[in-house]
């Protein structure tokens, strides 16, 4: 199941990761290896069995729809990294 | 010398007006200032605010206040850097929060301020608490109290220095997959990873969401019990936390262990448990005995499987989790010519090399066509996993193996190989996999050089209780707990 072509700048694409091409080629051997040690896994057959999400004894927990103390607009934006008339500052992203 | 003390000794004494919360505060603030240029448990410590805190406290003293109510009046408890505490830092021991402030607290944090407790420092980690030595951290590695040259476990190894080496009198860390029971184990001292859903998440920094919980890391397992009682409970805020009343865990301490039943799964005592270690946890076997509880062999078949279900399911939370690191609400950014380019290089730049493999292994085994091979066949194996506790949870009240296959190892020594890396969690990831509570416990030590060894023991979901009062017995039976480390150490030439 570990796929020999196992393609990092690709998967990096997805993660939105930039990596410099030496930390690519370490990172895609590293995780060659671990892949291959994952492969273990098929030694069960697991076609009957199904699947854990989480542990918890608890499904579908709401509360009620009311509105509640949160975060000031100022506290929301003190760790961003830039910002103006109370809202984030980003790159244009819609011509 | 306040700072040597164990939680529940140092409320006693502030209860009896021995000593102050400002006192006991200084003490430690003192010991920080001795050994922590070289152990460096603590990224940052804001000591003028927490003097404030303990004034407040010896003010309530005065007038009056007792810990019948408030248990930790004056306590000072130090929080992995991964637990908000409002107006504190909180990097995750990463670059890309850096300059990080938490606009609130955490459930665990309210719950201290509520109960009395002085909260100080923000302890080292391994970034978004990835790793099981503290090297992942990014602002330079803990190190061990015992021998300054090895690791002191991770992730949350400056929780584990910090009361290994007298500089607070207890902390909180957090366990995914053993990062508070392994670094426990390292340091020599004890580690409680509660039931899933025994403490609220509410503000922690989530790493691995269904496998993430809070525990405590103390001088003595009484204190365990103490602290467990004091942060445990249901949390609205987190839809995880289970509505399941908290009992009081030290009144339940000294019953003993007469007919309660151990089990030694014996997928875990086979090669690669290293003899010194084994020795020890084979004495803790003999000395239970000897007090009375009954043990037997018990098989936990999946065990072999269980590191490569971690390392699928962590990793594929994990990329899903830290997606929120773009650099656009929060953290640092780097600029790009356009949004995507800005994520790129904000997360290459912010991520040291361990999120990176995370990220990428999690993204990889989400992504369609690898989602079923690996991402959906791990959460089976999970099942079996789990149902291999609550099978042998049938016939045992708790399972009793070893924390770690081996002492503490020296700095660099697996950190270019993450596969040995994983695999030193093999004893550990069970527990988060299963849902239930795991206590790491000192057994012991090797000999040259002279590092302490962690016993484990599994407990059934919210069977806290029982391990606690196992571990109570067994301490009190045995002086380990009350070994200390040779500090200081002599800073290391740059």
């Amino acid at each position: 199941m570990a796929k020999k072509d196992f393609d990092v700048s690709y998967v990096a694409h997805l993660a939105r990761l930039e990596l410099a091409s030496a930390e690519a080629e370490s990172l895609g051997r590293q995780l060659g290896q671990v892949l291959a040690y994952m492969a273990k896994l098929e030694e069960l057959d697991v076609a009957q069995v199904e699947p854990t999400a989480h542990a918890v004894p608890l499904a579908n927990v709401t509360r009620p729809d009311e509105i509640r103390p949160s975060l000031s607009n100022a506290d929301a934006l003190r760790n961003a990294p830039a910002s103006n008339d109370g809202l984030f500052v980003v790159p244009k992203i819609v011509e | 010398m306040w700072n040597r003390l164990t939680l529940t000794e140092l409320a006693q004494r502030l209860a009896q007006r021995e000593t102050s919360a400002s006192e006991a505060l200084a003490a430690c603030w003192d010991r920080i200032q001795q050994v922590d240029p070289v152990l460096h448990a603590y990224l940052s410590c804001d000591i003028a605010e927490a003097r404030l805190q303990a004034e407040a406290a010896d003010r309530a003293l005065a007038s009056g206040a007792t810990h019948r109510e408030q248990p930790l009046l004056g306590v000072p408890i130090s929080l992995k850097d991964i637990i908000a505490v409002r107006e504190q830092p909180l990097t995750c021991g990463s670059k890309l929060l850096a300059n990080f402030v938490s606009p609130y607290d955490a459930a665990v944090t309210e719950k201290l301020r509520a109960a009395g407790a002085v909260l100080f420092g923000r302890l080292n980690l391994d970034e978004f608490a990835m790793g099981s030595s503290t090297e992942n951290s990014g602002f330079g590695p803990a190190r061990n109290p015992w021998d300054p040259s090895r690791i002191p476990g991770g992730s949350s190894g400056g929780s584990a220095v910090a009361v290994a080496a007298d500089e607070c009198a207890a902390a909180l860390g957090s366990d995914t997959g053993g990062s508070v029971r392994q670094p426990a184990a390292c340091c020599g001292v004890v580690g409680l990873k509660p039931t899933y859903g025994r403490v609220s998440r509410y503000g922690l920094v989530a790493y691995a969401s269904s496998l993430d919980q809070i525990g405590t890391l103390t001088k003595d397992v009484r204190d365990a019990a103490t602290l467990l009682g004091a942060i445990g409970g249901h949390d609205p805020r987190d839809s995880t936390s289970v509505p399941q009343p908290v009992p009081d865990y030290t009144a339940t301490l000294e019953q003993g262990v007469r007919g309660l039943k151990l089990g030694l799964p014996k997928e875990y005592f086979v090669g690669g448990l290293d003899p010194e270690v084994r020795a020890a946890v084979e004495a803790a076997v003999a000395q239970f005995q000897q007090l009375g509880a009954e043990t037997i062999e018990i098989s936990l078949p999946h065990t072999d499987y269980a590191i490569a279900a971690y390392y699928i399911i962590a990793p594929a939370e994990a990329s899903a989790n830290l997606a929120r690191f773009d650099g656009v609400r929060y953290g640092s950014r780097v600029a790009g010519a356009d949004l995507l380019e800005l994520y790129q290089r904000t997360r290459g730049a912010g991520f040291g090399p361990e999120v990176k493999r995370r990220i990428i292994l999690g993204t990889y085994v989400l992504s369609s066509g690898y989602y079923d091979a690996y991402y959906l066949r791990a959460q089976k194996v999970r099942t079996l996993i789990r149902q291999d506790f609550l099978e042998a949870f049938g016939t045992v009240d708790a399972i009793l193996t070893p924390t770690t296959p081996s002492a503490a190892f020296p700095l660099g020594e697996k950190s270019d190989d993450p596969l040995r890396m994983y695999l030193e969690d093999i004893y550990t990831v069970s527990c988060n996999l299963a849902g239930i509570c795991g206590l790491s416990l000192p057994c012991g030590f090797t000999r040259q050089p002279r590092l302490p060894i962690g016993l484990q023991l599994l407990g059934k979901p919210f069977g806290e209780a029982t391990l606690l009062r196992l571990a109570y017995a067994y301490e009190q039976a045995t002086s380990w707990h009350r070994e200390k480390p040779p500090l200081p150490h002599a800073p290391e030439r740059a």
